[in-house]
């Protein structure tokens, strides 16, 4: 009756006890200890121009990830991100070389090209256009995520190399680069750009009614559509924000290196991906945080930045990324087995 | 005498060759609780979907408040004031529960030229409607962490966010424990005490019988009974339901 206190609902709302503290704050807390273990073993670790290098690194994938980050969120997932890299970082550089002609020339402004936002929109354009195009397919035909950006996948990294005849495309003016090897204040721009995006994504995500749709798509997608959620319109438009992210991405990757390949990406999925769950956000969707996405793309880097300051062979390097993201996901399946116990 | 909130005059609806449901005549009062009871396939989804407004009918007429309504879908028929609880409650278990009581319907505010949640207005309007229902569920709590009991609760809070005038509840008590199921059966006391009138469809003959004014049975697309429920009884239901009493 309305009367009886339910003991159960009180006791857990209230929270969490010292196990779920650890457990919901692994990443960070695991984070924090890393960077003091490679402080205390490598004193070169925490100089700043380390430090920054480290951030810029991260930066790219990073902004790929808080794109994902949506995607995964709806329960979907995006394998297509690193080839829509290349894709969009050749075409972009297709535009500010203003043709295929010009591609290898080295010299600045030795090309006829266009203004560098001119690429930039056209990277940005590329990848939108990819993610609404495998939203559309997602949600009209029905085909599942993993299926068509799977196909997304070969078929970007094929684009790829179709677009650039299979040659890179290198050389490009001061104000293009800028963009990828520029600072501002010391800090570099894609530093800048990736927490600056992390931010507006965690205000969407938290505030905006588009930000709680996301979650209950998640959650429970045929509850969402009975409550009147439009939950094709929100699974299209967060295949249109992975691109984004990944159009974004490739031209700023373009702009550090100076140069844009069809092989730009590869594999870039599997550590957007790794990064988004160590974050702790659930590959079965409606669970996860953009600050989660965050730490977990700045495990990654740090862990791998710190070995190779210490020399550990990059094979290790795989195989110790491996077994954290196996840890983080198991842990988080042990602590809502808990969950479900009380 | 007053308005009925809805009535079937002469409602057909088919399928193709098949005759989901024929002749279908009735009228529910404000703040009645009407109990809609049949065997599988007797019609009890067709009527609840056309009164909802998943399926328009063949022939016959549907009346709102006493004017002859077609609704476009059941968005539309939210619109006009009806609710629908579903069986599995259509609830996102990993948000609170004063999300999913505004999942679709949130409250925003303006900052700037920005329009943000509001959580706290939602959270407070939540808990006055848990409160309206006697009910001890937290807003802010996840639905993942509830009792069969609350969760009931937060779906039907939902209904009561708009003036709503009829609320459908779909075996509301089939997935839960014994003890939870008084629990709900006093949450649709407290709806009949705000005036909505609530078709209550189940399979559980006490629920019905502690709780409903009028029964209706259903059989293979017919009213087969309409009658108050001080004057059935259980045996007879069944009866009816089964097709050993023709007709009552």
């Amino acid at each position: 009756m309305g009367s009886t206190p339910q003991k159960s609902g009180t006791s857990q709302g209230a929270g969490l006890d010292t196990f779920q503290v650890i457990v919901r704050y692994a990443a960070p807390i695991f984070l924090v200890l890393l960077i003091l273990v490679f402080a205390l073993l490598e004193p070169r670790f925490l100089h700043p121009l380390n430090v920054l290098n480290v951030l810029r690194q991260v930066s790219i994938s990073g902004l790929v990830a808080v794109g994902m980050t949506f995607v995964i969120l709806t329960a979907g997932i995006d394998l297509s991100v690193g080839s829509l890299v290349a894709l969009a970082g050749l075409v972009g550089a297709l535009v500010a070389k203003g043709g295929v002609a010009d591609r290898f020339a080295l010299e600045v402004g030795a090309s006829a090209g266009n203004p560098v936002y001119l690429a930039a929109a056209a990277a940005i354009l590329v990848g939108m256009a990819a993610g609404f195009l495998q939203g559309i397919v997602i949600t009209k035909l029905r085909v599942p995520p993993f299926v068509v950006t799977l196909g997304g996948l070969t078929a970007f990294r094929g684009l790829a190399l179709l677009v650039s005849s299979g040659g890179p495309i290198s050389g490009f003016d001061t104000d293009f680069t800028w963009w990828g090897q520029g600072r501002i204040l010391t800090v570099p721009v894609p530093v800048i750009l990736f927490f600056s995006a992390a931010i507006i994504a965690h205000l969407v995500l938290r505030y905006s009614r588009f930000g709680k749709h996301v979650y209950a798509i998640g959650g429970n997608a045929r509850a969402a559509a009975l409550n009147g959620v439009p939950v094709d319109r929100i699974v299209i438009s967060v295949y249109v924000i992975s691109g984004f992210f990944c159009g974004l991405a490739a031209f700023l990757l373009s702009a550090r290196l100076n140069s844009a390949e069809a092989v730009a990406g590869s594999g870039l999925e599997l550590t957007v991906i790794a990064a988004v769950v160590i974050g702790g956000t659930s590959l079965f969707g409606g669970v996860g945080t953009i600050f989660g996405t965050v730490t977990g793309a700045l495990l990654i880097g740090v862990l791998t930045n710190g070995l190779v300051l210490l020399n550990v062979s990059s094979f290790v390097q795989q195989i110790v990324i491996g077994v954290i993201l196996v840890a983080a996901v198991a842990l988080d399946q042990f602590a809502s087995s808990r969950r479900q116990a009380t | 005498m007053t308005i009925p909130v809805l009535e079937f005059r002469n409602v057909s609806k088919q399928f193709g060759a098949i005759h989901a449901l024929d002749n279908m005549d009735f009228a529910l009062m404000p703040g009645e609780i009407i109990g809609l009871m049949g065997d599988n396939g007797a019609g009890k989804s067709t009527t609840v979907k056309l009164i909802a407004g998943n399926f328009q009918p063949t022939a016959g007429e549907i009346l709102l408040g006493g004017k002859s309504t077609r609704f476009a879908d059941s968005l539309d028929a939210r619109d006009h004031g009806i609710e629908v609880v579903y069986q599995d409650l259509a609830l996102c278990d990993n948000l609170t529960a004063a999300d999913n009581v505004f999942l679709g319907r949130e409250i925003m505010r303006r900052i700037g030229p920005v329009r943000i949640l509001d959580y706290r207005a939602m959270a407070d309007r939540a808990a006055a409607l848990f409160a309206e229902l006697k009910s001890e569920t937290r807003p802010r709590d996840l639905v993942r962490m509830m009792s069969g009991g609350q969760r009931q609760a937060v779906a039907i809070a939902r209904t009561r966010l708009t003036n709503s005038r009829i609320v459908l509840m779909d075996e509301p008590t089939a997935a839960i424990s014994v003890r939870q199921v008084a629990e709900v059966l006093d949450l649709i006391l407290r709806l009949k005490d705000q005036g909505v009138t609530v078709v209550l469809i189940s399979h559980r003959m006490p629920d019905v019988f502690t709780v409903a004014d009028r029964l209706i049975v259903l059989r293979r697309g017919q009213k087969v009974a309409d009658k108050r429920i001080a004057d059935s009884s259980p045996e007879e239901a069944t009866g009816l339901i089964t097709g050993a009493i023709e007709r009552a």
